[in-house]
């Protein structure tokens, strides 16, 4: 328990050693399950919807056809990644009708969920990207830094410029959202190098540099989910122990500042277009300070 | 905002420029496809189906003879981009299912929805390539592409020529039309040599164009309907001359009652 000896409150005055082991305390207090809960379910979701997608190929089971760029559930229900869709478009190419009503249900989906959930519950880099940050914490790594947030948003539309430009859906050829998934489910060899570029990325180049901060991917999920319903809330703020384990395992910790330490009123509620509602803040805080909840829900207990 | 968003803005905005613009570049050398690698059914110009594609792979799985793969960019598909659908012909060729099933499950259109008839698919040319092996070039009867051949006697078809080698013999050369050829690829997976004589190429590698201002004198539709230039009138008797059986040298038939029984 050396990490808990730190009690300073100042970000930045001095330099506070990252917890080696976040979520420690919450383990001893609420016991194993619960402070792996969200963790443990989001790696469910991640691993079901690929083998929704693999049922079909490995055992023929026709569930669901396709890949997360465009899919058939059921024979029935389409499903389109609306950034890709919006690569196409650029190109001045008019879909079909199914590609643009899958894309609504997505973008229906996800502006009601809310955050970029797609990012940490079914998003194969992201278990990439978490082991990526789980290895720099314990290995002690402070090399790097990540580049500022907005570069995901240039990015998106310097690709959709991109695609404009030549004609090209542009981010498809690096994509390593689509090329692992598709690697998994079809097959292919390339896309692990594009795996292990984001692995290293992470661990050596920037901290949670991927997801946070370059993944266009990401940028659209959270400009569709920045009204969602579904949030994260700091509504026991008061029982804030300040052991920063939240921000050591959060991928946006800048978003959970405000809402768990802001005064006069502020809103526990984590609003920002950023938090991907993983949920594990919720996991790993020993006083229980975080749960999920709907946007309005401000109350402070 | 300040300066130090201005600069940060500007830092960020070029370092977005520069990832997409090498995205870019990679892609721009994925305009080469290989000449093996050959689209699915109603696919559009290769360019244009690049910016289409979404590469979900929906048409790889309605594929009833599983022909179509998305690319690894590996093994046949090496220079294919990444994840879009391809088949190789001598690998296997497309059946031509005459509901089209893979460009039903395009959910883009990338391969075009409003192909409705499988024999108007163009997804390649197929060209006798190597006309020193092929078996009938060589005065043998393979004809194994003309028989395989969905559209026979129509997409290929055999011209009866002599065969100057021996001088008394034919040779029946198996020629592609490319009015009918759908490029499925049957004649190339079925040719019984090592390597095949006969290929399917992509459209613009096999087709030649002519000058856009030469005229084909002989078709109607350059002469509006009458000759440019006044035919010469043969003056022949309307009878036949007793004795006179010979043909004309143009080969026509000089009288048709005798020339009917002379042709024979």
């Amino acid at each position: 328990m050396t990490h808990t000896a730190v009690s300073s409150r100042s970000f930045g005055a001095r330099r506070v050693p990252q917890a080696p082991r976040p979520g420690r305390e919450a383990v001893a207090t609420k016991g194993w399950w619960r402070a792996h809960r969200f963790l443990l379910l989001r790696r469910v979701s991640q691993g079901g919807i690929l083998a929704l997608f693999l049922a079909g190929p490995w055992f023929g089971a026709w569930l669901v056809k396709g890949n997360l760029s465009s899919s058939v559930t059921l024979g029935v229900l389409p499903l389109t990644d609306p950034f890709v869709l919006a690569q196409v478009l650029a190109t001045r190419h008019l879909p079909e009708t199914s590609a643009f009503v899958g894309a609504a249900i997505v973008i229906g989906f996800y502006a009601l969920v809310g955050g970029r959930a797609f990012c940490s519950w079914v998003c194969p880099v992201n278990a990439v990207t978490d082991s990526a940050a789980w290895l720099r914490r314990r290995l002690h790594i402070t090399s790097g830094r990540a580049p500022r947030g907005t570069l995901r948003h240039w990015l998106l539309g310097a690709v959709l410029l991109a695609s404009a430009a030549t004609g090209l859906t542009v981010w498809e050829w690096v994509n390593p959202v689509s090329l692992t998934q598709r690697a998994l489910i079809f097959g292919g060899s390339l896309a692990w190098g594009a795996v292990a570029a984001v692995f290293l990325f992470d661990l050596l180049v920037a901290p949670r540099g991927w997801c946070g901060h370059v993944c266009p991917v990401g940028a659209a999920y959270a400009l569709i989910g920045r009204a969602g319903v579904l949030r994260v809330s700091a509504a026991k703020s008061s029982a804030c122990n300040d052991c920063a384990d939240c921000y050591a395992v959060c991928p946006e910790p800048q978003v959970i500042v405000l809402p768990l330490k802001g005064k006069g009123g502020a809103s526990p509620v984590i609003t920002d277009s950023d938090c991907t509602n993983c949920g594990r803040c919720i996991d790993v805080c020993g006083p229980d300070v975080f749960r999920f909840t709907a946007r309005w829900d401000s109350r402070r207990v | 905002m300040n300066r130090r968003d201005v600069l940060q803005g500007a830092a960020s905005a070029a370092t977005a420029s520069l990832v997409a613009g090498g995205a870019a570049l990679l892609a721009q050398e994925s305009l080469a496809r290989p000449a093996q690698a050959l689209r699915p059914p109603g696919a559009r110009a290769e360019a244009d189906f690049l910016g289409a594609c979404v590469r979900c792979g929906l048409c790889v799985r309605d594929c009833p003879p599983q022909n179509l793969k998305l690319s690894t960019g590996r093994g046949t598909g090496r220079g294919v981009a990444v994840g879009t659908p391809y088949f190789d012909a001598r690998d296997v060729p497309c059946e031509m299912c005459e509901d089209i099933p893979c460009v039903k499950a395009c959910p883009t259109g990338a391969l075009d929805h409003a192909l409705k008839d499988i024999a108007q698919a163009r997804m390649g040319l197929a060209v006798l390539i190597d006309q020193e092996n092929c078996l009938n070039f060589l005065g043998l009867r393979c004809d194994v592409c003309y028989r395989v051949c969905p559209l026979i006697d129509k997409a290929i078809t055999l011209q009866k020529t002599s065969n100057p080698r021996s001088d008394r013999h034919a040779m029946l050369l198996p020629t592609v039309h490319s009015d009918a050829c759908t490029g499925c690829g049957k004649c190339e997976k079925s040719c019984v040599l090592e390597q095949a004589a006969i290929k399917v190429l992509p459209i613009a590698v096999a087709k030649g164009e002519l000058g856009h201002h030469y005229r084909k004198g002989w078709e109607s539709d350059n002469r509006s309907g009458k000759p440019q230039f006044e035919l010469p009138v043969q003056r022949l008797p309307e009878q036949p001359v007793p004795g006179d059986l010979a043909p004309l040298r143009g080969g026509g038939a000089a009288y048709p009652q005798a020339a009917s029984g002379a042709a024979k």
